[in-house]
């Protein structure tokens, strides 16, 4: 089994302030590895690390065996890795039609046949060409995320890194996307790791994950382990008990 | 039971450049002492059903209805000065994030005490020690430290107890929550939740609860409306809700992932145009 992303003793710190300490997650190939915790955790700060997005103090980043160096990424890397984030209003162009956000990563990385592979990328988000020249504010929130995914599949990277793909999508809208996500990883073989607050999700999209707490890791567990209640910490059993929803008391 | 609030054929439009917008579109209900909950996606018009009882609508907008009145007060002919004197006092609502709807350059004790001041006719010192009570009351470690506090420097939990604390402090009659823990971590959910479930029991409080998790509504509520399209699509007892026949709101009970549920792909909403009717 391959390693796709390798995390070792990863520190970032804003001024005195660690959002994360000393971190190591290892992410196989293919597989879909999810990260949990509250606000402030750090799993976010994780995944923005490793698209370079954070400043890195410490530690390792290995992204399919090559070792990356501070923030700087290369073009090689963001045709292998791809970033969908949280909120699909803030993360489209808002004076850009659909079109030209869907262009700019082809030509940015010279890519061509845009043409064609605009038309596919709509395709494979289930939204036909009718959208392609749409500006984001005629589209819904499930829509938009559509695109944030088309936009990162154009240049058919081979690891996603989803942060809160669906927080911001009514609960009927995110079992549209959660579906999407699924789809595409089958037919492309994708490696994910999925930042969500939603240990319903989470299980649901993921084999394996890791619970974080005030910049750590607090327990690295499968998918199935966390169905059958075999938890280590009381932290993972309070978050389970939290996303069972409301009790009476 | 007397109903606290009776609404008949509610309609909110909104006109627009290429035509008017109509938001709600004919909801009844009545509501007594009791927790309702209202549930629905974006563009239901769930918020709008509670803004335009709270007298929240945009001026541009239009609002209607046979019937909409609260304690015996016809809210749709009300002049401004009687709905003002209600709003705060014998109506309350809790918005969504507390990082968006409370004063960020008021202290969060002060912004308390003017609901208190505004409405009802107290010393400074009185209206501070019913402040400090009520933050208290919501379970508050240190009210009087968290009095002095800007909403900047509390966190979103925090906050939204302050919100609860600023909205009951006046002892309003009826409640409307309005996603009140959609910005919350999920572990704050649940105290904030139970906070509020506590506060609403012991005053004996009518509760609107707006959201669009159908499970959170109907774990809290005793009734639940299901809103498609600005209209009510189906009314059910949240005990009932496994029995649920509208194909909505089954469709809204089934999209969630559950964990230890294995089921790829989940069900989606197969929306009908003939439910918007």
């Amino acid at each position: 089994m391959t390693t796709a992303v390798s995390v070792q003793n990863l520190t970032v710190a804003y001024e005195d302030f660690k959002a994360l300490d000393a971190v190591g997650v290892d992410v196989a190939a293919g597989e879909s590895f999810g990260l949990v915790g509250e606000s402030g955790s750090g799993k976010s700060t994780l995944l923005r690390a490793v698209a370079g997005l954070a400043p890195v103090t410490g530690g390792t980043i290995r992204v399919e065996n090559r070792q990356l160096q501070g923030a700087r990424r290369d073009k090689a890397f963001y045709r292998s890795v791809q970033m969908v984030f949280q909120d699909p209003y803030g993360s489209l162009h808002p004076r850009q039609t659909v079109d030209r956000q869907l262009l700019e990563p082809l030509a940015i990385h010279g890519v061509g046949d845009g043409e064609r592979r605009i038309l596919k990328a709509l395709d494979e988000v289930g939204l036909g060409s009718g959208f392609r020249f749409r500006y984001p504010h005629q589209l819904s929130g499930g829509q938009r995320q559509r695109i944030a995914i088309a936009r990162a599949l154009i240049l058919e990277p081979s690891i996603l890194l989803l942060d809160e793909p669906t927080s911001a999508l009514d609960a009927s809208v995110q079992a549209e996307v959660l579906n999407l996500l699924e789809q595409v990883r089958r037919d492309r073989k994708l490696t994910f790791i999925m930042v969500s607050h939603d240990l319903g999700v989470v299980t649901h999209m993921c084999d394996r994950l890791a619970v974080m707490r005030g910049g750590r890791v607090v327990e690295r567990l499968s998918s199935a382990d966390l169905v059958a209640g075999r938890i280590g910490e009381d932290y993972t059993r309070n978050l389970m008990v939290a996303s069972k929803g409301f009790r009476r008391g | 039971m007397s109903a606290l609030l009776t609404v008949n054929d509610l309609r909110v439009r909104f006109p627009t450049r290429t035509g008017v917008v109509e938001a709600v579109r004919g909801v009844s209900f009545t509501l007594g002492r009791e927790r309702l909950g209202i549930v629905g996606e974006s563009g239901s018009g769930k918020s709008q059903t509670g803004r335009a009882i709270m007298g929240l609508t945009p001026s541009h907008a239009e609002v209607t209805a046979k019937t909409l009145s609260f304690g015996g007060v016809d809210l749709i002919s009300a002049p401004p000065k009687v709905r003002r004197d209600l709003r705060g006092k014998r109506i309350a609502m809790i918005l969504q994030d507390p990082k968006y709807s409370l004063n960020p350059v008021m202290s969060i004790g002060r912004q308390i005490v003017e609901t208190l001041r505004r409405h009802e006719n107290v010393s400074r010192s009185e209206a501070r020690e019913r402040a400090l009570d009520m933050l208290a009351a919501v379970q508050i470690r240190d009210p009087a430290r968290v009095f002095d506090l800007y909403p900047h420097e509390v966190s979103g939990g925090m906050g939204q107890r302050a919100m609860i604390a600023m909205m009951l402090v006046a002892g309003p009659e009826l409640l409307i929550a309005d996603e009140p823990t959609s910005a919350l971590d999920v572990t704050v959910q649940l105290e904030v939740l139970s906070i509020l479930d506590k506060l609403v029991a012991d005053r004996g409080m009518g509760l609107i609860f707006v959201s669009h998790d159908l499970r959170l509504v109907s774990s809290f509520c005793d009734r639940v409306l299901v809103m498609y399209a600005g209209k009510i699509v189906e009314e059910i007892a949240a005990s009932d809700l496994a029995s649920a026949k509208h194909p909505y709101t089954q469709g809204l009970l089934n999209c969630m992932p559950v964990i230890g549920a294995d089921r790829h792909p989940l069900p989606v909403l197969d929306r009908k145009p003939e439910w918007a009717l």
